[in-house]
């Protein structure tokens, strides 16, 4: 197979098909490069930049950047590992993250991240931003906890194909903001989508928090990314 | 050789730290035989007699009492270290923050469903307390040396932390024993 695109990850060698990103042509050599605001099946954005790694001296969003051939990819090094570090502990001080009371404990993609850095205490300090929580018929709206990687923006619509969820104002002001008729009218099927999208506890359908046990949690044992680490 | 010694205290927190601490089990055997306690709600020792070593902090700051016991307790600990997530961030109490003080009040004393209207007033006695504007960690009030967290963290992690810091090894994390919740 000559057209096959090589590269390297932090010294590893890969395959990649033409068109792959740097995240898809890792995880497919079974190397974890972490992620938050990219999802399984959704057109990546690049907007978290926990995925951030270092080719050539520059920075780049591994889940939006093509990879070309001969890439040299650093990945977990140092620099790179503490640059998410602090991208995480921006998120965590940057909204209301009480994970003691949070219904997605256990199950939530940054907590998980947290997990996998050792993250003991922020380095920023808590901003404890005013946000409002917003309810519909089936489920809440926590913004105190969004981290405005619009996945549901993405990945939740309506059967003909209308946005559910969009994005509202800029910069400190951004917020997700609902179409609260379509909302209404979602089926438990979505509500339960919108939820398994969101990668905190923001999308909460009503009447189903804590239902797994404290030890049968998604993140409770396993770190995440460790299914792609393990693959190979 | 003296044995180290250990302080305590608990100060926006719920006691559910020093109850994981105890949950140590028959460790707790260890721990006498390796360190001694001197302030704190374990020993029921109200005040330092002796420096200590390590100091272990749970619970954030709401009020001025918590800031000056924190404060005695830096003053009075070569290593200080906040025990769980009100220490490490307000936690639960730290909901609040949002809040305006005023707006919490009024709900406690004065919109209350089981307050009297003709009786409706914010305590305000110089033996209470004064509140703070919000809920702090206490690393924003003094310098805190090391983080546990967890809602409570678990006995395993503090005692793996205290033996470590105990025996002057560096301390071996694994990936279950830190928790937020």
């Amino acid at each position: 197979m000559s057209d096959k695109i090589k590269f390297t990850v932090d010294g590893q060698e890969g395959l990649a098909e033409p068109g792959q990103t740097i995240y898809e042509a890792a995880k497919a050599n079974g190397i974890y490069i972490p992620v938050l605001c990219h999802f399984e099946g959704l057109k990546p954005v690049g907007s978290c930049r926990i995925c951030s790694v270092k080719s050539n001296g520059r920075w780049m969003a591994s889940c939006t950047q093509p990879v070309t051939q001969g890439m040299i990819i650093e990945n977990m090094t140092p620099e790179v590992e503490e640059y998410r570090k602090a991208l995480i502990e921006m998120l965590f001080v940057e909204g209301n993250h009480f994970c003691p009371a949070c219904e997605k404990s256990g199950n939530c993609e940054l907590q998980a991240l947290a997990y996998r850095y050792q993250i003991m205490v922020p380095r920023f300090p808590y901003l404890f931003p005013k946000r409002e929580i917003e309810a519909f018929p089936k489920f809440l709206l926590e913004h105190n906890r969004c981290v405005q990687c619009q996945r549901c923006v993405r990945g939740v619509q309506t059967e003909d194909g209308q946005k559910i969820f969009a994005l509202h104002e800029r910069s400190n002001n951004l917020r997700i903001n609902v179409d609260r008729q379509l909302a209404t009218e979602m089926s438990n099927e979505q509500v339960q989508q919108a939820m398994d999208i969101c990668p905190v506890g923001a999308i909460l359908k009503k009447e189903a928090g804590f239902r797994i046990p404290i030890g049968k949690r998604k993140f409770d044992y396993r770190p995440i990314g460790s299914e792609i680490e393990e693959k190979e | 050789m003296t044995k180290p010694v250990i302080a305590t205290a608990s100060l926006a927190g719920c006691f559910g730290c020093h109850m994981s601490f105890l949950d140590i089990d028959e460790k707790i055997l260890n721990l006498i035989e390796l360190v001694e306690f001197d302030k704190s709600p374990i020993d029921d020792i109200k005040s330092f007699t002796r420096p200590v070593d390590i100091g272990l902090i749970e619970g954030g700051c709401c009020n001025a009492e918590n800031v000056e016991v924190l404060g005695y307790f830096r003053k009075n600990c070569r290593i200080l270290i906040s025990v769980g997530e009100c220490a490490i961030m307000g936690g639960l109490p730290a909901m609040r923050n949002t809040i305006p003080l005023k707006e919490c009040l009024e709900e406690a004393y004065i919109k209350s469903l089981t307050v009297a209207p003709e009786d409706a007033f914010i305590p305000n006695d110089e033996e209470l307390p004064l509140l703070l504007d919000r809920v702090y960690p206490c690393h924003e009030i003094v310098k805190i040396d090391y983080f546990l967290p967890g809602c409570p963290p678990s006995a395993d992690l503090i005692w793996e932390a205290l033996s470590a810091l105990i025996q002057g090894r560096p301390i071996k994390l694994d990936y279950q024993l830190i928790k937020y919740d």
